[in-house]
């Protein structure tokens, strides 16, 4: 019933707005300005270009301004700063054209209106002019293209030998995490192996990976590289860590890496922020399906002693899950049997080849 | 009471314009088309004219389906608190408990994408334009071929059928993102919409590529060899090479999309392992192996960026013919205008992993392909600063389109310059797939695209419907939307610099990105707002079809060939001889000349008073 009113209402407004129109086009005809080439309305319109350059720019460099303090997530990495730079000394240098383009723009809307009095300026193309604006944006572009490589190459050149290592994978719909324990060496994964205990897919007959062990949360010493190496075992997904300037695809099939080197605490920076409950956060940043909007993993900076004593108290994922090691012994043993007897097959095999 | 309106305005025929019509005296092969039936005659027809309102058309059907599309999802975005028990009317099942379906919200976000970048500003822009005015421009009767470009309507509309019936099944529509990057869009157990929508999605994206293609291969056929006496390759409007150049690039990059989408089909009907490697999902290992999601990507986006200026180009060109007509001014530099679209076409097959910096990809490719990336700002910059040239002391008219030309100009250089920070590897590894992206593109190549489209609708409309559409509404229209355009995306940068990702259902999970409530209740608000403002244009245009001004032989006082064709041309174009071409289509404002402009087919011999020195050779 009200949907049936609310239908009703919108028709009577178009009638009436459908009415007005048609009266006012006849008002127009009555008055003769609809035969006058050109009216009052240009007019109009050029002082609108005008007002639209002051109001608009005026309401976006306030809005700009009001929003800066929200707009830069508080950085936590080394090459954060770097890259923060970069991001700021393109905007000023984008602004700056920015600006003066939309000036020349509604200015000479405004200024070039249709006088009547006035011809138009016969200026097909001046070489010069031509060549000078193509050759300062290729200049400009030069240094921009020049930093930016320098900064890329810094970003995702190898990490450091003595990076901690800590392994994500995404899944739908959350991060898993891995550490390679004391040997520093993550060991053999395969995603048959995968299942509701086993989440990701250890292959335990592989020595290295008796001492890994999985967390809840991504830990990490403050000051010191961090290596993530990243994952994925259904579809893509994509780890986005805002405050590290971080961010990598998290691929089937494929694993990744991003190195970075935390700069603060996850203590410091509360107190920074004077937020208490600040958490360094870790987002998923590519359609992965329902969840998406929830793939949320927290991230721990630690003081570098903090962190080596966190990481002594974690229990390994085959001492947490020893049915599972069990079974790998289990299936290691038949293999062995299997060995010896196609061993076996294959020294009868050649003689009786041979024989035959 | 209507039918005494027009008649004021009749009168005042083109003037110097005609020369071309007085003979009458040769009956052409084109009379004959006035007796066909009404089925060959409207539906399906061959002229060029008739099929490039029949793309027009479908493309507002299908921006009607876009916007509303996305102002679904912009309900939710602005009020993720709210429920929504009062659009279950509309959609069903997907209001689960008064909140809008999360995989339903991926599925708007995916069509809107797909429509949007496609259906409307593909097929509805370079459809509609490219058809109109390559053979009214270049002296021409229909398209090389008119059967294949009436083919390529109609595989255009059965591929829009197909991609609207999927917007009704049972699993929803598509729903992997507009890139439909595998896994996601390969398997139907990590969203329903990759079963039978994601099929239907495939199929029909194959019948619009052929669509492309065909009509494709007549525009450029059409440019090259079907060009009036005397229509160099030099003395074409921009509108055409831009047209040109565009058909080119669909050309060269819409079988590669074919391609990833042949293999996609295969992976997810046939058991092949091209972009699947690895799985594990729904409590099972897949069997698939060796494939790469990567590939996927690169051949993806080998059409997704030149298929950005596939959208853009076209844009370009008619804006630059509006500006130069109502400047009453050459275009500046022209031959740099073709330089730049040249550049700009050449460069836009280099440039399309700059759109996957981070997947993993070796980051030696990275470096090349954002040095080659930043290149193409130089060209984009080249014409920027023209087109500003080309209003400096001009005496400007603002016509509808002119507004919007302007506008085009505007959205291109805010959107096109937030390129500069994203082309830069370094920083898009912060910037990438965040709000920041959202707004670059949807203003330089999504609104900027709508205004070239929306100027070029104002513009041609007197030479389609032999109408004008109404000046005062066309104004309201243009100051809402550019108000509007501005106010949705502006505030999306300052979003998308705080790092909130894109096609996030809600962002409340997180503390970095729930600071934003405000703002995105703001841009929700502007865009709904803008989207309705659209409808007056709507009204605008349906009305004026029939019952608008009516309109002169050349209502803008323009120079180039359309406009010497009677006011509403019959099948063949011309009713007597093609008219030859004699000059470049800008000689506006030339000194000494007695009208403001002279039109292409003028030549030198009638206009020696305002001859330049090296034309005198030619009189």
């Amino acid at each position: 019933m009200i949907a049936l009113g609310i239908f009703l209402v919108l028709v009577l407004l178009l009638v009436v707005f459908g009415l007005l129109f048609r009266i006012q086009i006849l008002t127009a005809i009555f008055s003769g300005s609809s035969t006058r080439e050109i009216g009052m309305s240009n007019r109009v319109n050029a002082i609108l270009m005008i007002a639209f350059m002051v109001l608009g720019g005026g309401a976006f460099a306030y809005s700009f301004i009001d929003n800066y303090g929200k707009m830069n997530p508080p950085i936590a990495s080394v090459h954060g700063f770097e890259m923060e730079r970069l991001f700021w000394t393109t905007m000023i240098i984008i602004g700056i054209v920015f600006v003066l383009t939309h000036i020349a723009l509604f200015v000479y809307s405004y200024k070039y209106q249709y006088k009547e009095d006035r011809r138009a300026y016969f200026f097909p193309h001046n070489n010069k002019i031509e060549i000078i604006w193509t050759v300062i944006p290729a200049i400009v572009m030069a240094g921009l293209v020049f930093a930016g490589w320098k900064e890329w190459t810094k970003i995702t050149g190898p990490a450091p030998k003595d990076s901690v290592v800590v392994e994500v994978m995404g899944k739908q719909f959350n991060w898993l995490v891995r550490y390679p324990g004391r040997d520093l060496k993550l060991g053999v994964v395969n995603y048959r192996l995968i299942d509701a205990t086993n989440e990701f897919g250890f292959d335990l007959s592989d020595k290295s990976g008796l001492d890994d062990f999985v967390a809840g949360e991504v830990h990490v010493p403050k000051g010191h590289p961090v290596l993530l190496k990243i994952r994925s075992r259904d579809v893509l997904h994509a780890v986005y860590m805002p405050h590290f300037r971080v961010q990598m695809y998290a691929v089937p099939g494929m694993p990744t890496k991003f190195w970075f080197t935390p700069t603060k605490t996850t203590d410091e920076m509360r107190a920074q922020l004077g937020n208490p409950k600040f958490n360094y956060e870790l987002a998923c940043n590519q359609i992965c399906g329902r969840g998406h909007f929830a793939m949320k993993l927290n991230i721990v900076v630690d003081e570098p002693d903090d962190y080596v004593a966190w990481f002594a108290q974690q229990k390994s994922f085959s001492e947490q899950n020893p049915d599972v090691l069990a079974s790998f012994k289990q299936k290691a043993d038949k293999l062995v049997e299997k060995e010896n007897a196609s061993a076996a097959a294959a020294v009868i095999t050649p003689a009786t080849k041979a024989s035959l | 009471m209507a039918a005494n309106l027009p008649t004021q305005s009749q009168v005042q025929g083109g003037i110097g314009v005609t020369e071309s019509h007085t003979k009458h005296d040769e009956h052409l092969h084109h009379d004959e088309h006035h007796d066909q039936h009404w089925l060959f005659k409207y539906v399906f027809s061959q002229d060029h004219k008739v099929i490039a309102k029949q793309f027009l058309i479908t493309g507002i059907f299908w921006a009607i389906i876009g916007g509303t599309l996305s102002s679904l999802f912009r309900l939710q975005l602005g009020w993720p608190e709210s429920t929504f028990e009062w659009l279950s009317p509309f959609l069903g099942k997907w209001i689960e408990a008064g909140k809008l379906n999360p995989e339903f919200y991926l599925a708007l976000v995916t069509m809107h994408g797909t429509i949007m970048v496609f259906f409307v500003l593909t097929a509805g822009l370079s459809g509609t334009f490219s058809n109109f005015l390559i053979p009214l421009q270049v002296g021409a009767r229909d398209m090389a071929s008119g059967f294949m470009n009436m083919l390529s309507y109609w595989f255009f509309f059965i591929s829009s059928i197909i991609m609207f019936a999927s917007l009704f099944l049972e699993t929803g529509p598509a729903s992997a993102g507009w890139t439909i990057y595998p896994p996601l869009s390969a398997l139907p157990q990590a969203i329903p919409g990759s079963g039978l929508g994601m099929t239907l999605w495939l199929v029909s994206m194959a019948l619009f590529i052929v669509s492309q293609l065909l009509g494709g291969v007549n525009y450029i056929t059409t440019v090259i060899n079907l060009r009036t006496r005397g229509m160099s390759m030099s003395k074409l409007p921009l509108t055409i090479w831009a047209f040109f150049l565009t058909a080119i690039l669909g050309l060269l990059s819409f079988p590669v999309l074919f391609s990833a989408a042949l293999l996609l089909i295969f992976d997810r009907s046939f058991g092949t392992s091209f972009f699947l490697s690895d799985i594990y999902i729904a409590g099972q290992a897949l069997n698939h192996q060796g494939g790469s999601p990567i590939l996927f990507q690169h051949l993806f986006w080998f059409l997704g960026h030149p298929e950005v200026y596939i959208v853009i180009m076209p844009a370009m060109g008619m804006v630059s013919e509006i500006l130069a007509t109502n400047s009453r001014k050459p275009v500046f530099g022209y031959r740099a205008m073709i330089g730049s679209l040249l550049g700009i076409s050449l460069l836009s097959f280099v440039v399309w992993a700059h759109h996957m910096f981070v997947t993993g990809m070796n980051p030696f490719l990275g470096s090349v392909f954002m040095f080659l990336t930043l290149i193409i700002a130089v060209p984009s910059a080249v014409k920027t600063f023209n087109w500003l040239a080309t209003l400096w002391r001009g005496n400007i008219r603002f016509t509808t389109a002119m507004l919007f030309s302007i506008g085009f100009v505007s959205l291109f250089i805010s959107g096109g310059l937030t390129g500069i920070i994203l082309g830069n590897a370094a920083i898009d590894i912060q910037m990438h797939n965040t709000y920041f992206v959202v707004a670059h593109f949807h203003l330089v190549m999504g609104s900027a695209a709508f205004f070239g489209l929306f100027a070029g609708v104002y513009h041609w409309f007197p030479k389609m419907f032999g109408r004008m559409m109404d000046e005062k509404l066309g104004y309201i229209h243009f100051w809402l939307t550019f108000i509007g355009v501005y106010l949705v995306f502006m505030p999306m940068h300052y979003v998308g610099i705080a790092g909130f990702p894109r096609r996030y259902y809600a962002w409340t999970g997180f503390d970095s990105f729930s600071q934003f409530a405000d703002l995105n209740k703001f841009i929700s608000a502007a865009a709904i707002f803008a989207f309705v403002g659209q409808f007056i244009f709507i009204f605008n245009f349906f009305y004026s079809i029939f019952r608008g001004r009516r309109a002169t032989e050349n209502p803008w006082n323009s120079t180039t060939l359309e406009w010497t064709t009677p006011v509403v041309p019959g099948h063949g174009n011309w009713p007597g001889e093609i008219p030859a071409v004699y000059r470049w289509p800008y000689d506006y404002s030339k000194p000494g000349a007695a009208e403001d402009f002279i039109p292409q087919n003028v030549p030198y011999s009638k206009t020696q008073s305002s001859n330049l020195p090296y034309e005198r050779d030619m009189e």
